[in-house]
């Protein structure tokens, strides 16, 4: 592969490669990137994944539909709300069951709670990626709010199993309103303090404004979805193109950018956050009442035989449930579009003629989740 | 000239937002007492209560009278994902009605296998199992980990069905 390259001072260099993981603090997980580099220069990142394969999709062909949700926790375990969600919302679908208004708005909140978390702990990673160290303990003070709200409610901090085809586990803890409305008051004085931090930090702002620049095609062109898409142009919020659950009433702003570089990622999610805010605060107040699980939906599920398709959007881009059954208790094949996987090729692209401190800001603001890559 | 004062603007710019930072976390500083939130784990053993939904591990309910609730019906073992239940049942004869009447021998729970989804309580039809909110099972044999949750001599509830 190593070619040899000649500079202006006729001194030969050469190509070689280095591999960046599967154990690297700045790839999230067990990444390995393998850079073909001359010096310092990146000429290209070839991606190797498989190293937290878990076979989910496998799994689920022998499990029933209520235990395939338990499954989804695990795999993008920041937005374990939205996931699980997906599951239930193609059963429900494909039953033909309507969820009760009260159990609509209760996975709204969880949902935008766990994409407030979410790009609260993305947030203080990607301080700590770029060398502030202080930010994640910041984000994780915040995120602790939450958390502690999903433990009340749901009984567990990550891997939740909240939802349930048919409706959600639990009705709301008395306290939930009341810690949800707490939470809100003190991150909204919390969250210009981030602004403070790290957003007008003149080295964050060299490293990353004008940066990693991902054109509003190539992010159409490589399936880029979520605030990493929409941080390039591309209108891809499926909160706002296919309404579920209660996104259709209530009402927010599609955060769109158009310039594309990690700058623009980074406020992408910061203003996300404002939005999210703004869709709790609405139905925080005005939960209705309804029953939490719907009757329609039987002990042991049986989807007539078909082909179904689920997407929502998780805290990194579209997620999408694709299942085909035979009618039987489980699926004959289960497949899952996660959003990282697609975000991560559009690595290579992205980085080739930069430096590896900024592959390390541009992989932050892709804020990826390799569990979520591997499945 | 332009750009001498170009390059002194954006040295100052610079430092007034180093400063800008600088001052949160200048205030976390002098406000440390307030703000803490961490916890010292092993020393509030005794204060710390975690939330009453808290999924730790399962258990089966016990009266006073060594009484369980379980009926042997299985419908936990077929809702767990992960094999982590196993139901060891018996078939003895009602001594009063001279029927034969299923009763659970051994309820043998597997915590190393277990993801706590909580598919097993929602689906017991007797509410017989419920998660308990204690953590603290690591230990050094993975052996430890599989335990009988009926207790020796318990029996089912004379008024479940």
């Amino acid at each position: 592969m190593t070619e040899e390259v000649e500079t202006k001072d006729a001194i030969k260099t050469q190509e070689y490669f280095v591999n960046m993981g599967p154990q690297h603090p700045s790839t999230h997980g067990v990444l390995r990137l393998m850079l073909e580099l001359d010096g310092e220069i990146i000429k290209r990142v070839i991606p190797h994944i498989g190293y937290i394969h878990r076979s989910i999709e496998k799994m689920s062909e022998k499990d029933s539909y209520r235990q395939i949700v338990h499954l989804t926790d695990r795999m993008d375990y920041l937005s374990n709300h939205m996931n699980n969600e997906a599951v239930c919302l193609l059963v429900e679908n494909a039953l033909e069951v309507e969820v009760s208004d009260r159990v609509k708005v209760i996975r709204t909140i969880m949902s935008e709670l766990t994409r407030l978390s979410s790009h609260q702990l993305w947030w203080g990673v990607m301080g700590m990626d770029l060398g502030a160290l202080t930010t994640f303990l910041y984000a994780f003070r915040d995120r602790e709010m939450i958390n502690d709200i999903f433990e009340e409610t749901c009984g567990a901090r990550l891997t939740v199993n909240y939802n349930v085809p048919g409706g959600v586990m639990f009705d709301i803890h008395p306290n939930f309103q009341k810690r949800v409305k707490d939470f809100i008051k003190h991150f909204k004085t919390k969250l210009p303090e981030y602004d403070r931090l790290l957003s007008d930090n003149v080295i964050f702002r060299q490293r990353t404004e004008g940066v990693g620049i991902l054109s509003k095609e190539d992010a159409i062109s490589y399936g880029v979805t979520g605030p990493t898409g929409r941080a390039s142009g591309f209108s891809n919020d499926t909160r706002k193109h296919k309404p579920y659950s209660a996104y259709d009433r209530v009402e927010f702003k599609e955060i769109l950018m158009d310039k594309g570089d990690t700058f623009s990622r980074y406020k992408s999610r910061i203003l996300e956050m404002w939005e999210s805010i703004s869709i709790i605060e609405q139905l925080i107040d005005n939960i209705p009442e309804g029953e939490i699980q719907s009757p329609a939906v039987k002990q042991v599920i049986k989807l007539p035989a078909g082909e179904y398709y689920q997407s929502v959007e998780t805290a990194r881009g579209e997620l999408g449930v694709y299942v085909v059954s035979d009618g039987q208790k489980s699926p004959y094949r289960l497949k899952f579009r996660s959003p990282g996987f697609s975000n991560l090729f559009v690595l290579d692209h992205m980085v080739r003629g930069y430096k590896i401190a900024d592959l390390v800001a541009m992989m932050s603001t892709i804020d990826l989740v390799i569990p979520d890559i591997d499945r | 000239m332009n750009a001498i004062r170009t390059y002194f603007r954006d040295i100052f710019h610079a430092i007034k937002t180093l400063l800008t930072g600088m001052r949160v976390t200048g205030y976390y500083f002098s406000h440390a007492r307030k703000e803490i939130i961490t916890q010292q784990y092993p020393e509030n053993r005794d204060t710390l209560k975690m939330f009453d939904r808290f999924r730790g591990i399962v258990t089966l309910e016990h009266d006073e009278n060594n009484e369980h609730a379980c009926t042997g019906c299985s419908a936990c073992e077929i809702a767990c994902p992960n094999g982590t239940i196993e139901i060891v049942s018996d078939r003895v004869e009602d001594p009063e009605t001279g029927k034969k009447k299923k009763i659970i021998d051994k309820f043998i729970y597997h915590y190393s296998m277990c993801t706590l989804c909580n598919l097993c309580i929602i689906s017991c039809p007797t509410d017989a199992i419920k998660m308990d909110p204690s953590f603290e099972y690591s230990t050094f044999d993975r052996k430890d980990l599989t335990m009988i949750l009926n207790k020796p001599g318990s029996q089912i509830r004379k008024d479940v069905k």
